[in-house]
């Protein structure tokens, strides 16, 4: 254990090595991930972004033949160590995916099924459980669109609002961490925009790690970024510096457009 | 320019072949359906009425109805039903949502098909040997329908299981990452969406229940009866039982006689099965994903 409890960083690796059987995606990464803020992972495909972000809730383990070193590190504690359960691991770590995956049940019962899952035994009133819903939708800039059909399913909204839905189910049982893979590549632009909006409202609340492909998007709606290539964690820093002024000549190739 | 040559003359005329030559050996296959339930329709109506439907045999079962056979049905189907959906499910549920891919499901796997293949006379050996006499339920409803619930298990595992498979992973997934244990997120979500899929395989599996004989004569279908059963560890006389005596067992039996009885028999499996297909519509009318 640390001797100096971290506050800086919700997420710290050190010497992170991960294998997907034989093929190496993570090399020695070390990361802290600054508590409160938005930081962005971009890089091309098959760089090791996802399966990063994957390894901190440790969803990619269910895959079976993945293999880790080192050690990843979630409000100072090593989510790797066997003590750890893994169901407090995920309260504190929500995930948001690529496609949205509201479950095929109300929109009310989406948000508190998190909750209720993590609070058995003693059930909420009707009238706590309204108030939770109320205050969660209204957290993602949803509660005035579903309020009147809040018995409807999730799975009948706009892709965006079915997004939306999916950060809105995380929020109820506080989580310190935001993981978000892609979140917007199955949107259009506008409900890119306004789940990127939503984002940047959620803002200091959590602690939010994006990977994403969309540049654009990474300069838009984060604070730090971290670049990465075949594996390795090349550049990190503030996102306006790492977009404006790149310390390594491969970031400046990668955001100029060279490959990728 | 674009007219047809020879050789695009020549395919069009053995594309028009193959095509009627498949036509034909599918109309082909539809018609012993036609016929069977024709002949069963044009034989067997006569036989239809209240008393037959639900008065006991008389005359040496040469007359009178099939009321104990039909409760005697409804009875066995019931019991194994009773037996082989919970055990069946559940069965499907560890296959599906817990194990991994190793040896030891492939075993399961492999046994399920194998139980699938064996022949009902088989299973109706194997119902002798352990209810019957094992366990001591003697001839009885409860052992054939124990032995009819063996014999369908892999119907209900491997529909159970296809119903299962039908819930998308991203749902599973989402319950994962919120914390929830397989438990949890098999009942609130996958079960509920999969319980559609899961009822038409139970119907078809009753519908299948329904006309089988050979796993029944043994272990508890009885010859003739004059009373209901009033427990699982009674005989009891069952359609499918009566439909070979009447047919073969009996001298001087009126001809349009065996023809009802499988015009009954025939009309329950039937509607059990367009049942299942209704519901099937239904339920899959109201999904939304």
């Amino acid at each position: 254990m640390n001797t100096h409890a971290d506050q800086k960083h919700a997420i710290r690796t050190r010497g992170l090595n991960l294998w997907y059987g034989d093929f190496q995606a993570l090399f020695d990464v070390n990361l802290g991930i600054e508590r409160g803020l938005i930081t962005s992972m971009i890089g091309p495909s098959g760089c090791g972004k996802s399966t990063f972000l994957r390894s901190v809730n440790r969803i990619n383990e269910r895959l079976g033949y993945v293999r880790i070193e080192g050690r990843i590190d979630v409000l100072d504690q090593n989510v790797y160590d066997p003590t750890v359960e893994l169901v407090q691991v995920r309260k504190q770590v929500g995930m948001v995916f690529q496609r949205p995956n509201p479950l095929p049940i109300s929109i009310r019962d989406n948000v508190i099924f998190g909750h209720r899952v993590h609070n058995k035994g003693k059930k909420a009133s009707a009238a706590e459980e309204d108030e939770i819903v109320e205050q969660a939708l209204r957290q993602v800039l949803l509660w005035d669109k579903v309020k009147d059909r809040l018995k409807h399913k999730g799975t009948e909204l706009s892709l965006e609002e079915q997004q939306k839905l999916c950060i809105a189910r995380l929020l109820p049982v506080k989580p310190e961490v935001l993981l978000m893979d892609e979140p917007c590549s199955a949107l259009d632009p506008k409900g890119t925009e306004a789940v990127e909006e939503l984002i940047w409202e959620l803002k200091g609340k959590y602690t939010i790690l994006i990977v994403t492909h969309n540049m654009a998007q990474a300069r838009r709606a984060s604070e730090k970024c971290i670049f990465m290539l075949l594996g390795k964690v090349v550049e990190y820093g503030d996102t306006d510096a790492l977009f404006l002024t790149p310390k390594e000549s491969q970031t400046a190739d990668y955001i100029e457009g060279r490959y990728g | 320019m674009f007219e047809a040559s020879e050789l695009n003359l020549r395919n069009k005329r053995t594309e028009s072949l193959y095509r009627t030559l498949f036509l034909v050996m599918t109309l082909l296959l539809i018609l012993p359906v036609l016929l069977i339930l024709g002949t069963l329709i044009v034989k067997g109506a006569s036989a239809i009425s209240w008393e037959f439907l639900f008065g006991y045999p008389k005359d040496g079962m040469t007359a009178g109805g099939i009321f104990p056979a039909l409760v005697g049905t409804i009875w066995l189907v019931s019991v194994a039903l009773l037996v082989s959906v919970p055990l069946g499910v559940a069965a499907a549920i560890y296959l599906n949502e817990y194990a991994g891919e190793n040896w030891f499901t492939r075993i399961i796997n492999l046994a399920i098909i194998n139980l699938a293949g064996v022949p009902s006379i088989v299973h109706a050996l194997f119902g002798v040997g352990a209810f019957v006499i094992f366990f001591g339920f003697g001839t009885s409803i409860l052992a054939a329908s124990l032995t009819l619930a063996i014999m369908t298990l892999p119907v209900v595992i491997v529909s159970t299981r296809e119903s299962l498979r039908a819930v998308p992973m991203a749902f599973r997934e989402a319950c994962w990452n919120m914390g929830a244990t397989r438990w949890q997120t098999i009942r609130r979500v996958v079960l509920p969406n999969a319980v559609p899929g899961i009822l038409t395989g139970v119907i078809l599996e009753v519908s299948r229940t329904t006309g089988e004989t050979a796993p029944i004569m043994f272990t508890g279908a009885a010859f003739f009866l004059p009373f209901l059963p009033e427990s699982v560890f009674d005989q009891t006389m069952a359609l499918s039982l009566h439909l070979f005596v009447v047919s073969t067992q009996v001298p001087n039996v009126p001809e349009n006689l065996p023809y009802g009885v499988a015009l009954v028999l025939i009309g329950m499996v039937l509607l059990m099965n367009s049942l299942s297909i209704a519901l099937r519509m239904y339920l899959r009318g109201k999904k939304k994903w």
